[in-house]
């Protein structure tokens, strides 16, 4: 029997999508060994994100009131010392939950199995299913110590449905860390977008070094991006050369997405790149190289210049 | 300032589609493929160097950068602990291991005990190995240490004559920036091989680095020959007396399953428009 603690990630006082992810995963070790599941809302705004997520089915939402910016270095000894009442910590393999829970299981002594595609309960053992070596390989892993940590990859379980009810709250203390005070928040510039996000759109268009500019990224892969409804995403090369934001990275440094639709523009498909795409269920490629690798994963492929194909199929979209 | 970084040897991840499982479905095998510095490694090696010298004088050294490599005690470690010596690194460790006896908690405890012994002002690592793609072992190790982490750097500029560092970190929301006194561990993004990622205090703020596009620098043919004669300390597991005992086990392993279909090359616009809507029911 395993009960389980979920680390919410809120942001701006709401609870993200990424952590209903968690809670899937949650559900599935919690029901999988007969155990329950708590989630703890931590951060500024704690107590309102708990109210919002009262109504997922978890026995009681922790909540843990901290003001200011975000380091692990002053969530960990609380969610340490929250979690001691518990067998698994579960969260997103966001890069919050990359940055915190392992911190957190060092404090435990806790294994850490990261960014893991399935959960396996044969027999009320448990066991996960992660993604290696940039997505070419799929391990399947124990965690031998006594409490177990893991972070989910958001792609591979879908958010929870509200499933109503309301979970009582408790507050838990908060606990001091000396490592918290060798860091000062200074800021964040979050950036704003009407659009899907890149973690759970159902359409990514993405653009890579071929785009040429940060206005080719404007001009002619937006308006597509807008035609469909969809996220914006790029490829390594381009958010290097500074056409787009480093946060639309899609790859195996950066966000791993499997939209229903993922649109690779002049992207020629570096391994590192598939990594973050291939799970997607139909792949467009547009490239003028019909030898890039990208054509190893693409469904539908179309040999030709972007800066004459994009905008005529913008247009073709908007006349569906 | 004196920098640890960690360097592993990793199967070449540009073909790490090429990788088998062997026969019993207990472990990977990688051969044919070439062994290679992590390239995770080698940008966080970039960083460090770039923080360690005077650009403007021929990237004079003005520190040191202490290179560690756990792993197999045989000519693939040894040579890529060399190339990272040819980059610039003072001297080297190789700590042997059995690269299955590893796992980020145990790797995280080698490494707190050689920062025990050599007291570093940072340690950079890569934020993630291109094969276990864990992202644990940095975070653990800033922990036992005691020592803030900032993962995810794309920028280090060093304030107060090098005792705090401002650095920013790739959020998946945005950018955030924070202040760091050391000593700590930083893990480094994609981003930390831009021009103007390191201000070091010595080197004119506005320097800027060439562009690198995919890893860390090159290896000067001086730089190589220099090599030669740095030292590797070699030292086995139990020198370290640290607690060896792992915490993941892996039982199986299977390659990902194979796309369905094959690639349709559509003849243009109308021809993709009308397979997304009438063939996939996409758009």
């Amino acid at each position: 029997m395993a009960n389980v603690l979920v680390v919410a990630e809120l942001l701006e006082g709401k609870a993200r999508k990424t952590t209903l992810c968690a809670v899937t995963a949650a559900k599935q070790i919690a029901e999988g060994t007969g155990g329950s599941f708590d989630i703890l809302s931590i951060g500024e705004g704690a107590g309102a994100a708990a109210e919002e997520l009262a109504g997922y089915g978890a026995g009681k939402v922790l909540k843990a009131e901290i003001a200011g910016g975000y380091t692990c270095e002053k969530y960990a000894a609380t969610v340490a010392e929250a979690g001691k009442g518990y067998d698994v910590l579960v969260a997103c393999a966001s890069a919050y939950g990359k940055d915190l829970l392992p911190r957190v299981a060092a404090k435990l002594g806790a294994g850490v199995a990261s960014d893991i595609s399935q959960v396996h309960t044969d027999g009320g053992k448990l066991s996960y299913t992660r993604p290696m070596y940039a997505g070419n390989m799929f391990g399947t892993v124990e965690i031998l110590s006594d409490k177990q940590v893991v972070t989910v990859r958001q792609s591979e379980f879908e958010p929870a449905a509200s499933s109503g009810g309301a979970s009582p709250s408790e507050d838990v203390a908060v606990q001091t860390d000396a490592a918290a005070d060798k860091v000062e928040f200074l800021g964040v510039e979050v950036v704003k977008s009407e659009r899907p996000d890149l973690g759970d759109a159902d359409v990514v268009v993405s653009g890579g070094r071929a785009l040429k500019s940060a206005d080719n990224f404007t001009n002619v892969i937006e308006p597509l991006v807008d035609a469909l409804g969809a996220a914006m995403g790029a490829s390594r090369a381009a958010c290097d050369a500074g056409y787009v934001a480093p946060e639309l990275q899609v790859g195996q440094t950066g966000k791993v997405v499997a939209p229903k639709l993922y649109i690779a523009i002049g992207i020629s498909g570096a391994i590192q790149h598939l990594a973050g795409m291939k799970g997607s269920k139909t792949i467009v490629a547009i490239n003028k190289d019909k030898e890039a690798p990208i054509a190893q994963v693409a469904d539908y492929f179309l040999v030709a210049d972007l800066f004459d194909t994009v905008p005529a199929l913008t247009e073709a979209v908007k006349k569906l | 300032m004196k920098i640890l970084v960690s360097i592993k040897r990793v199967a070449d991840p540009d073909n790490a589609s090429k990788l088998k499982v062997s026969s019993d479905g207990t472990a990977v095998t990688s051969e044919g493929l070439e062994w290679k510095m992590n390239p995770f490694d080698d940008w966080s090696l970039e960083a460090a160097l770039r923080l360690t010298e005077n650009a403007s004088e021929k990237n004079a050294r003005v520190g040191e950068v202490l290179l560690v490599s756990i792993g197999p005690n045989d000519e693939h470690t040894q040579r890529i602990i060399r190339e990272g010596l040819a980059k610039g690194a003072e001297r080297g460790i190789l700590v042997e291991a059995d690269e299955g006896n590893l796992d980020a908690g145990v790797v995280s405890a080698i490494l707190k005990a050689i920062v025990d012994k050599e007291s570093p002002d940072l340690v950079v690592m890569g934020k993630q190995a291109a094969d276990g793609d864990s992202n644990v072992a940095g975070t653990k190790l800033a922990e036992e240490l005691g020592w803030p982490v900032i993962n995810s750097a794309m920028n280090i500029l060093t304030r107060d004559d090098g005792k705090t560092l401002e650095v920013k970190r790739e959020l998946d929301t945005g950018v955030a920036t924070v202040k760091v006194t050391g000593p700590a561990v930083i893990t480094t993004s994609d981003r930390i091989l831009q021009p103007d990622s390191v201000q070091n205090g010595v080197t004119p703020d506005d320097h800027q680095y060439a562009k690198l596009e995919v890893g860390g620098r090159y290896a000067s043919l001086k730089g190589i020959m220099q090599a030669k004669k740095k030292p590797i300390d070699q030292m086995a597991l139990g020198d370290l007396g640290v607690d060896t005992a792992k915490s993941l086990n892996y039982t199986k392993f299977a390659l990902p399953p194979a796309r369905s279909g094959e690639t349709t090359f559509v003849e243009d616009v109308a021809d993709l428009v009308d397979k997304l809507h009438n063939t996939s029911k996409v758009i």
